[in-house]
Formats: structure tokens, C-alpha cells, sequence
């Protein structure tokens, strides 16, 4: 989770600087989200996810060297440059994307876990999307499908509250979003998405059941971003103290507290932890700096396979 | 060799494909049980079972997209649509993950699906199931968009497309499916994609015809030849790789085009084809490309106006003469 929150401050500041092009959305505040579900997963398990990804996609094993190219355009990128920040993928650790369109990503993971069940692989899918993605048709079918398919999907639903500058109040006329699911018969978890054990928790239940009985789950989990949509967003459709207020049970400020409690974790270990990343983070700035560009001729590779 | 129908050259090809790699599978509304809208799917749910051939809900932008998670994950589906109309509700699937997921990923993950169905008219079905919709999926880089007009091409080119990697676009014609022709009984007959047919040499004049059109082209060809007019027919096959070579070379010998399609003239395939031909051979033309084009117009339900809306013959043979200033 820390990893995920220094890195995701230095592409803020990356894109304050010019680094980082396009779009940038930020994951701070949501970590415990991906971290704790994809600790319950195994590396041949799936992970496929919206345009904010960068959370996942290190959660699931992509070095934050190659993220960090990726996001400032460079060969070295995840993506050689070619999908940048909304387009991070590594099949070697099964990471999936990286999808633009609010929703694609639903029906592309239910056919991912249709796939395992007709290998007859016990793989398991992870698809993440946002609270306002789940007023798009493609979500609704793909339950349906999965559901009346049996197919080994767990669908999670990151409820931050906002989709771009619109509340979930003035989008939805239903808010609870893991009830949805009975809608299709489908078994869903309310989980506390700030509490990284409690996502881990409802994630080994619902791998169980995809793994044991290939049936999906739905998990809504309440989280919540501190920045904006995007880097380009000024945010005000919230307050000041909206944001403080859910500040105060930070992720990673909560699970700090519990592990120190536990006597898991000393105030020494967290600071050697801190300066293991800093360095993590300052080489995959390096990396990415000197990575060169992608050649000119990459403009036209990979349009077609055999071409 | 067998004489066969177009539906059973495709039905065919999708037995021989099923049977050869397990990782094929064939998805879509009524292929199954239904024995296949225009049962081109006939008998494939009893020889393959519904592990490969599944029925599904009326849910097409869920099943494109479960279709192309599944070639993700390294499976080779068959995603019908029961008509290309209904396929609209699923280009988000295939424009923005099929299309462009090798391109992002960086070969990564490449997509070997076929979509395929009847596109363009059938008989007064009226303008929201008579569309053809081949330019606006050639239009997409990542793409590959194929329309087979004989039995044989049919069931050559869609071996060929289930082989291939990449996503492909496969635009069959309901009111070809009947059209019979013969057929090579190998089962490794393919047709390769990207290869434009000679279906009927000659030195005159070029007519460029796909799908619906090339019985027409055929047709006008015959009675031009009574006035002493050759007619060279070009079948491009696949639209998305585009032979253009081989229209090129035949434009050079007759220095005379006419583009005929059941499509609206609008940046439809036919302007495509006018465009690459004034960029590549200019200098070879007595006149101008000509196009034939269905009327740019929503498909009426009457059938004089349906008939009147869909190219014929008559005026293949008529633009032909025109560019041949006769």
C-alpha cells in the first residue's frame, strides 16, 4: 500500500512536470482495495481493471520500473510506450489491463473467467470498476451471463463515491450497489474498502467460491480518492473537509496502527519500509528517464499479429 | 469437389474448424438449439455439444466482449450475430478491446475472434435490419473485415479467418445463403485473407463487386459482352486487408472502373477503392471511377421501394457504358 501511495505522489509530481502526458488518475486513498483482494489471489489468477490501474497493476506484480516508463511514454514501458497510463499491461503476471471506456473491462473479465472454466483451469478473475460504472449496460449483462454461466468472475466494485464529478446521489437512483447483485441472483459482500484485511477476507471468500463451485461474486467496496479525478480535475464538487473526514481512516493510517498495536510492526520497521521505497521509487524514475522513446517504426508494429 | 449451398459451405467450414482445434468454440443467439436463425449453424450443437456451441441471451455487447476476454485468456471464439444490424449494440467490443488490444498491450495479447453473420438487405426487412456496415469496421486499423460471394470463397475464406490471429469481421449475405457452387472437399482448403478473386477476366472495363454485387457484376458482364464490351470482374474477397494490387493491375489494362455495392455511396467501400485508384493510377484512367451504390437512403419496407433502393444489373451495365462513353 505504500508502495502504491509514494508512487502514485511521484506521478502526481511527474505530471506536474511535464513527465507524464494525457490523463493521469490517481489510486491515493483507494490502496487497500486492490492490495488486500489481490493478496488473495495467486499469480496465475487475473487481474483486469478501468484507466486506474496503477494501484492494481503493481499490487499484481508489475515492476514500477516498467510502470513508470510506461506512463512517461518510453520503451521500456509495460506497454513499450504504446498504451501509456490507461493501458498498463504484463501478461507474464497476468494483468490484464488497463481499459479506457467507464465499464469495457466488465465483459472482457467475464470472458476471461469463461475461458479458465472451459479450460478447466481453477484460475480465478478479478475485475475492478467504479461505483458510476455500474449504471452501463455492459455490467448488468455481464452478471447475467456470469451468474447463469456459473463462470469464476469476481467483480468488485471500488465505491469512491464520485464518478469524475458526479456523486453516486445524483447518478444512481438505487445507491446500494452490492444488492444489485440479486438482480441476478448473484452472491455480493458489502465490504469496508479502507480495511485491507477485511478486502482480503471477502476476496478469499469469493475466490473459494469461484475456485470451489465457479460461480461469481460481487463485492462493493466503500473507499474513497483524495485526488481528483485526474490530475486535470480542481475538484469542486467536494469540500475540503469532505475529504479530510474520510482522511481520517486513511488505509494505510489504519492498518500502521493495527500492526503496531499487534507489535508487528515498529516505528523503525516503518521507516526502514519508507526509505526501501523511496529508493524503489527513485530507480523506477531513473529507468524511466533514460529509457529511450519507442523507435518511430513502432508506430506501425503490432496493428495486426503477423504483419 | 461438391456442389453445396453457401449456408452449408459455411456450416462446413464451421464443423471442420470446430473439429481440428479445441480452443474454437462458436457463440450466439439461437446457433444451438434453434439449429441457427438462418441455420447456418445446423446440426453443430449435436456433433460438438454445448460446451462448444452456446446459446446465448439477447445481450450482444456482453457476449462480444465475453468473446474477446475469452481470446484474451487464449481461446478462438466464433461470435455470431444473427444479423450485422445487432452488432452496432456491441462496437464498443469490437472497435475499442478487439481492434486495439494487440496495438496497446504491445503484442501482448492478440485477439483471434470472428464475428460473423449476414450484413446488408434481405427481403423487405426494412431500414434497421437491412444494413451494410462493412466500411464503417474497415474503417478500424486492428481490424480485418472479409465478404465472401460463392460458396467456395465462403467457406475458404472463413477457415482462414478462424486460423487467423487476428479479430476478423465476416460478413456473409442472407440472400446469398441459397446460392449454390461448387466447393473443394479438402479439409484444409483455405483461402488466404487479403487476396482479391479475377471472377471473370476481360479487357474493356474493370467492374469492382463484392458480396450481393458480384452475381450483378456477372450478369452485366454477359449482356455488355452482346454489345461487344469485356468486362473484367474483381472480386476483392477481403475488404479490410484491401487487394489493391490486384484491382491496380486490372485498372491498367482496361483503364476503365466501375465500384458496385449494395452499401450507401458515403464513405462506403466504393469510395475508398475511388480514392486508391486516382492515387495509384490516375494516368491509367479514361474516366472517371464510377460508383454503384445502393440509395442513400434508410431501407423502406415496400418492396418496389425496397427493389428500387438495391442495385441491379441494369445499372452496372449502364455505368459501365458510361465510362466507356457509349
Amino acid at each position: 500500500m505504500l508502495l502504491i501511495r509514494r508512487f502514485e505522489e511521484k506521478s502526481a509530481e511527474s505530471y506536474s512536470l511535464g513527465k507524464i502526458g494525457g490523463f493521469c488518475h490517481l489510486y491515493i486513498g483507494q490502496e487497500a482495495v486492490a492490495v488486500g483482494s489481490i493478496s488473495a489471489v495467486r499469480r496465475d489468477d487475473y487481474v483486469i481493471t478501468s484507466y486506474r490501474e496503477h494501484g492494481h497493476a503493481l499490487a499484481k506484480g508489475i515492476p514500477a520500473d516498467a510502470v513508470m516508463a510506461e506512463l512517461f511514454g518510453k520503451a521500456g514501458g509495460c506497454s513499450s510506450g504504446k498504451g501509456g497510463s490507461m493501458h498498463l499491461f504484463d501478461k507474464s503476471v497476468g494483468f490484464l489491463g488497463g481499459h479506457a471506456i467507464v465499464g469495457g473491462q466488465i465483459p472482457l473479465a467475464t470472458g476471461v473467467a469463461f475461458a479458465s472454466k472451459y479450460k478447466e483451469t481453477d484460475q480465478v478473475t478479478l475485475c475492478y470498476f467504479g461505483e458510476a460504472a455500474v449504471n452501463q449496460g455492459a455490467f448488468h449483462e455481464s452478471l447475467n451471463l456470469a451468474q447463469l454461466w456459473k463462470l469464476p468472475c469476481i467483480y468488485i466494485c471500488e465505491n469512491n463515491r464520485y464518478g469524475m464529478g458526479t456523486s453516486l446521489e445524483r447518478a444512481m437512483s438505487s445507491h446500494n450497489v452490492a444488492e444489485k447483485a440479486s438482480a441476478y441472483d448473484l452472491a455480493s459482500e458489502f465490504v469496508d474498502g479502507m480495511d485491507v484485511m477485511a478486502m482480503r477476507r471477502a476476496t478469499q471468500r469469493a475466490v473459494e467460491r469461484a475456485r470451489n463451485e465457479s460461480l461469481p461474486t460481487l463485492l462493493e467496496a466503500r473507499t474513497y480518492r483524495y485526488m481528483g479525478h485526474s490530475m486535470s480535475d480542481p475538484g469542486n464538487y467536494r469540500t475540503r473537509a469532505e475529504i479530510e473526514k474520510y482522511q481520517e481512516r486513511d488505509p494505510i493510517k489504519l492498518f500502521t496502527a493495527r500492526l503496531k498495536e499487534d507489535k508487528i510492526l515498529t516505528d523503525s520497521d516503518l521507516s526502514d519500509m519508507e526509505s526501501e521505497i523511496k529508493e524503489q521509487i527513485e530507480q523506477a524514475l531513473r529507468f524511466a528517464e533514460d529509457s529511450p522513446e519507442p523507435d518511430p517504426k513502432e508506430l506501425y508494429t503490432n496493428v495486426y499479429a503477423n504483419s | 469437389m461438391a456442389v453445396m449451398t453457401m449456408r452449408d459451405a459455411l456450416n462446413l467450414a464451421l464443423r471442420e474448424e470446430l473439429a481440428r482445434d479445441p480452443d474454437v468454440f462458436l457463440m450466439g443467439e439461437e446457433v444451438a438449439e434453434y439449429q441457427g436463425a438462418y441455420k447456418v449453424t445446423r446440426g453443430l450443437l449435436e456433433e460438438f455439444g454445448p460446451k462448444r456451441v452456446i446459446d446465448t441471451p439477447i445481450t450482444e455487447l456482453g457476449f462480444a466482449g465475453l468473446g474477446v476476454g475469452a481470446a484474451m485468456a487464449g481461446l478462438r471464439p466464433i461470435v455470431e450475430f444473427m444479423t450485422f444490424n445487432f452488432s452496432i449494440l456491441a462496437t464498443d467490443q469490437i472497435i475499442n478491446s478487439a481492434a486495439k488490444m494487440l496495438y496497446m498491450s504491445a503484442g501482448q495479447f492478440k485477439i483471434p475472434i470472428v464475428f460473423r453473420g449476414p450484413g446488408g438487405s434481405a427481403y423487405q426487412v426494412s431500414s434497421q435490419h437491412s444494413q451494410a456496415l462493412e466500411s464503417w469496421y474497415a474503417y478500424f486499423p486492428g481490424l480485418k473485415v472479409v465478404m465472401p460471394s460463392t460458396p467456395a470463397d465462403a467457406k475458404g475464406l472463413l477457415k482462414s479467418a478462424i486460423r487467423d490471429d487476428d479479430p476478423v469481421v465476416f460478413i456473409e449475405q442472407e440472400r446469398m445463403y441459397g446460392m449454390k457452387g461448387e466447393v473443394p472437399e479438402d479439409k484444409d482448403f483455405t483461402i488466404p485473407l487479403g487476396v482479391a478473386d479475377v471472377k471473370r477476366e476481360g479487357t474493356d472495363a474493370t467492374i469492382v463487386a463484392r458480396s450481393l454485387m458480384v452475381p450483378a457484376a456477372l450478369k452485366a458482364a454477359e449482356e455488355l459482352a452482346k454489345v461487344g464490351v469485356s468486362c473484367e470482374v474483381i472480386d476483392p474477397r477481403t475488404i479490410r486487408p484491401l487487394d489493391i494490387g490486384t484491382i491496380i493491375e486490372s485498372v491498367k489494362k482496361t483503364n476503365r472502373v466501375v465500384v458496385a455495392e449494395e452499401s450507401h455511396p458515403f464513405c462506403g467501400v466504393g469510395a475508398e477503392i475511388s480514392a486508391e485508384i486516382n492515387e495509384r493510377a490516375f494516368d491509367y484512367l479514361d474516366a472517371p471511377v464510377k460508383r454503384v451504390s445502393g440509395a442513400d437512403v434508410p431501407m423502406p419496407y415496400a418492396k418496389n421501394l425496397e427493389r428500387l433502393a438495391i442495385p441491379g444489373f441494369e445499372q452496372i451495365v449502364a455505368a459501365v457504358k458510361e465510362v466507356s462513353y457509349i
